[in-house]
């Protein structure tokens, strides 16, 4: 073990920071000389936000780092990288219309006479590019190379501007088994000499594979930094979707079967390749179905799946003995589907319009633009949601970018009820926003669902799923791997299942 | 062959097939003095279209080129009839006004993160406008030194002449290719062109880079307008109206992609080139309206548009391909 080298980086009590969320909070976090360690947590968990902290692309509210045994302040990652500290993203952070050698040496070509000389540019890109056993032509443009040769050409730059820190931000996301092998030999023989290296990723497998430490980081706070070889996979997971397994008896029920109900939605064999495999899902009537598994799982692919925004590719969905079209959204909404994304900054609210035309959005695409919505209508639709739902706007005129969270996500929730929907897909419907919105969202669901409408709610926030949903699918590796029902909903329960799979592929 | 040079090829391969169907037609058309009237014709469109080439390869736009041309002609008119000023040093007043305009510009893109398409029509505005306050009229130049300067060439076996400004034009062309390919300046250029937010994590000087590409246009605006003056001897506040698009072509049938990022200074030469033909085949055949300049021109930059759509869209897929893969097995 590693245990005695000296720390290359040493961060203590970093707070963030954005305007109505908190996303570090008093987080400390080392990094030893000549290890890999792996930086872990959901999504928003506050990841990226304090590596964004360590190489200088945000600027911490407190905190001190100390890089060497020298307090250090980068103020953008050009001068953290000169630092020492160096990021290879997942998207691959390189100028694909450059050759590999302009990539590697851009800013820092080597001259003859004021001019770059090429030649001298490209026989070191081969030398350097030999180092990680590389053999490519150099002077090729780099978007003909796949993804992990592109990925392997930015660490060569990393390290080699760099030198001391290595942050590798989910390098493997898009890699198959034998390129993940091949930057893993890369990552070991850089850690034998002796860079620390911080790795980011959701495959726990691959974290026990190469990581030495584990830090856990849950809703902006640290939860824990464990050696690998001393944590269980039931453990670290339970440190990820934050449950303390001792109490986990306590929780228990799920809600009551309520789904003694008929099927009404019948999924058979529905998937698509190379997003989620086949599926079969029966859903009641005023029957809450939850999703669990960790990032990555196919949580947001099912969903995107069941509301048409990826086309299936096999299988069929049934209502009632009648074929349901869901080959687009649009065809989903006419079936009476509705769906609140995961990230509603980017697939939900649109920011400029004024909360009662994002109420008024998904009934009016339903009806068509031929049959324009009265504004009378539109403001009677808005008025109601934003009297039901208790969403706070001081009228409804105001553009929703102006909103809370936990607001904007009640408005989305207006937008699809509005369409009075019979099922109703919710992909992490409680991220971002604050405790009491929290409550409101999850009594929300709950009345829904009482008044008979089918829902799906994905969720990372495993005390919150099985306090409605009456089933847990799951997932696992884009796939559906468990169904618990009635008493079995417990997250016990739920972290038994992800770590059992996990097992079961190690 | 690499994709990347597929629309190079295309622009090549499109100049000497036209050249040939003139050839067959008119066998008088391969000479060096047709050669040489076209690189005189074209030497200030050229020169302009050189820093166009700069703009374009960085993802941008400069609409204010034919009025910086129009602008340093009437400036060196004005300057050369009211003064004794020699015109050498108005030349040099001229482009360092033409560079500062440029640089200005440029400024504005950077700090205000502003469309360069609206900062530059702006700009083309202003320098039309300042080209009016000048003069309103055609001035004439009757310097005895620009009469040496035009009487300055280099005979061709054949007859033809490389005058001053077709040479000139020449190596603008030439330095263009080596500060493009052979200095940080252009493979920064060509970085802010791939992707502005990756380059600066990379550590390009975006704003510095910005700022001296557009200086460059500038220039390079005010020395094809200077040409423009000696192959006109006249400055007129109407000239070269929609001289930019022209130059715009040029690069864009030269194979330069116009969201940037790709494509070379020599293709923008060979652009220039299949311009200047089809304006001479129009010339010999004489009974053709001038007009069907422009038509041509239009057919070909669609048939660009295209191409480089369709390059797109291969790479893409080929990219999609190579992606989709690993996620299959």
């Amino acid at each position: 073990m590693q245990s005695d080298n000296p720390l290359v980086l040493a961060a203590t009590g970093i707070d963030k920071s954005f305007p109505g969320a908190k996303a570090l909070d008093q987080v400390d976090f080392s990094l030893r000389r000549g290890e890999v360690h792996a930086l872990l947590g959901e999504n928003g968990a506050g990841k990226s936000t304090l590596v964004k902290c360590l190489t200088g692309a945000y600027r911490r509210n407190a905190g001190r780092i100390v890089l060497d045994g020298v307090e250090v302040d980068p103020r953008d990652t050009l001068e953290a990288q000169n630092l020492g500290i160096g990021t290879v993203y997942q998207e691959v952070n390189l100028l694909p219309n450059l050759t590999v050698a302009e990539n590697l040496f851009l800013g820092r070509q080597p001259r003859r006479f004021g001019l770059v000389d090429t030649r001298e540019m490209n026989r070191r890109a081969r030398v350097l590019l030999a180092q990680y056993d590389l053999d490519i032509d150099v002077a090729a443009g780099l978007s003909g190379y796949s993804v992990a040769v592109q990925q392997v050409v930015a660490i060569a730059r990393a390290v080699d501007l760099s030198g001391k820190v290595l942050i590798l931000d989910e390098p493997t996301a898009s890699l198959d088994a034998h390129e993940v092998a091949m930057l893993f030999r890369i990552v070991r023989r850089l850690r034998d000499r002796g860079l620390g290296i911080v790795f980011i990723t959701h495959f726990l497998e691959q974290v026990y594979e190469i990581a030495d430490r584990i830090t856990v980081l849950r809703n902006g706070r640290l939860v824990g930094t464990q050696e690998a070889a001393g944590l269980s996979r039931r453990d670290l997971i339970a440190m990820m979707l934050g449950r303390e397994l001792a109490d986990a008896a306590d929780d228990a029920h799920g809600r009551a079967a309520a789904g003694a109900g008929e099927v009404r939605f019948r999924f058979r064999n529905y998937g698509r390749s190379g997003r989620i495999r086949p599926f079969d899902l029966d859903v009641r009537a005023g029957e809450v179905v939850g999703v669990a598994g960790l990032l990555g799982s196919g949580r947001t692919e099912t969903a995107e799946i069941l509301f048409g925004a990826e086309r299936a590719d096999s299988g069929t969905a049934e209502a009632g003995g009648r074929r349901l079209d869901l080959s687009s959204p649009r065809a989903a909404i006419r079936e009476k589907f509705g769906f609140c994304p995961e990230d509603r900054k980017v697939d939900g609210i649109v920011g400029d319009l004024s909360v009662r035309e994002n109420i008024a959005l998904a009934l009016q695409a339903r009806r068509g633009w031929a049959r324009p919505l009265g504004r009378a209508e539109q403001d009677r639709l808005a008025d109601h949601y934003i009297k039901a739902l208790d969403i706070r706007t001081t009228d409804r005129e105001k553009p929703i970018r102006l909103l809370s969270g936990g607001n904007q996500q009640k408005v989305i929730l207006a937008r699809w009820l509005a369409t009075n929907p019979d099922f109703l897909i919710l992909d992490e419907p409680t991220r971002g926003i604050d405790v009491g919105a929290h409550a409101e969202i999850i009594r929300l669901i709950e009345s829904l669902c009482e008044n008979g409408m089918s829902l799906i709610v994905i969720s990372s926030e495993l005390e919150e799923l099985v306090a409605y949903s009456s089933r847990v699918i799951v997932l696992r590796d884009r796939a559906h791997v468990a169904e618990l029902s009635g008493e079995r909903v417990t997250t016990a329960a739920i972290v038994e299942a992800i770590a059992a799979t996990e097992r079961a592929q190690a | 062959m690499n994709p990347r040079y597929f629309p190079l090829a295309a622009t090549v391969a499109i100049f000497l097939l036209a050249y040939l169907v003139c050839y067959l037609q008119y066998p008088n058309m391969l000479s060096t003095r047709v050669i040489g009237n076209l690189l005189t014709d074209n030497a200030f469109l050229g020169i302009a279209a050189v820093g166009m080439t700069f703009v374009i390869l960085s993802g941008g736009i400069d609409l204010s080129v034919g009025a910086v041309i129009a602008f340093t002609g009437v400036f060196l008119a004005v300057l050369l009839q009211s003064t004794a000023i020699h015109p050498l040093a108005a030349f040099g007043l001229a482009l360092v006004i033409t560079t500062a305009f440029g640089a200005l510009m440029g400024a504005i893109i950077h700090h205000l993160q502003m469309p360069p398409f609206i900062v530059t029509l702006a700009g083309m505005f202003l320098a039309r406008g300042m080209a009016f306050v000048l003069s309103i009229d055609s001035i004439p130049i009757r310097h005895p030194f620009y009469a040496t300067l035009k009487g300055l060439y280099y005979k061709l076996p054949g007859g033809g002449r490389i005058t001053l400004i077709g040479g000139l034009m020449l190596a603008v062309f030439a330095a263009g290719m080596l500060i493009a390919h052979r200095t940080r300046f252009g493979a920064n250029v060509y970085a802010l062109g791939g992707d502005i937010a990756t380059a600066q994590l990379m550590g390009v000087p975006v704003g510095r880079t910005t700022v001296a590409i557009y200086a460059l246009s500038g220039f390079l605006a005010g020395l094809a307008g200077i040409v423009f003056s000696l192959y006109t001897s006249a400055g007129y506040s109407l000239a070269t109206v929609g001289v930019e698009l022209d130059a715009i072509a040029a690069v864009v049938i030269g194979g330069t992609l116009l969201t940037g990022g790709s494509g070379f200074v020599a293709g923008t030469l060979v652009g220039l080139l299949i311009q200047g033909l089809i304006q001479t085949y129009i010339t010999f055949d004489g009974s053709l309206s001038s007009w069907w300049t422009k038509i041509l021109i239009g057919l070909l930059l669609f048939a660009f548009i295209l191409l480089q759509k369709g390059l797109i869209h291969i790479s893409d897929r080929r990219r999609r391909a190579a992606a989709t893969v690993p996620a299959a097995s």
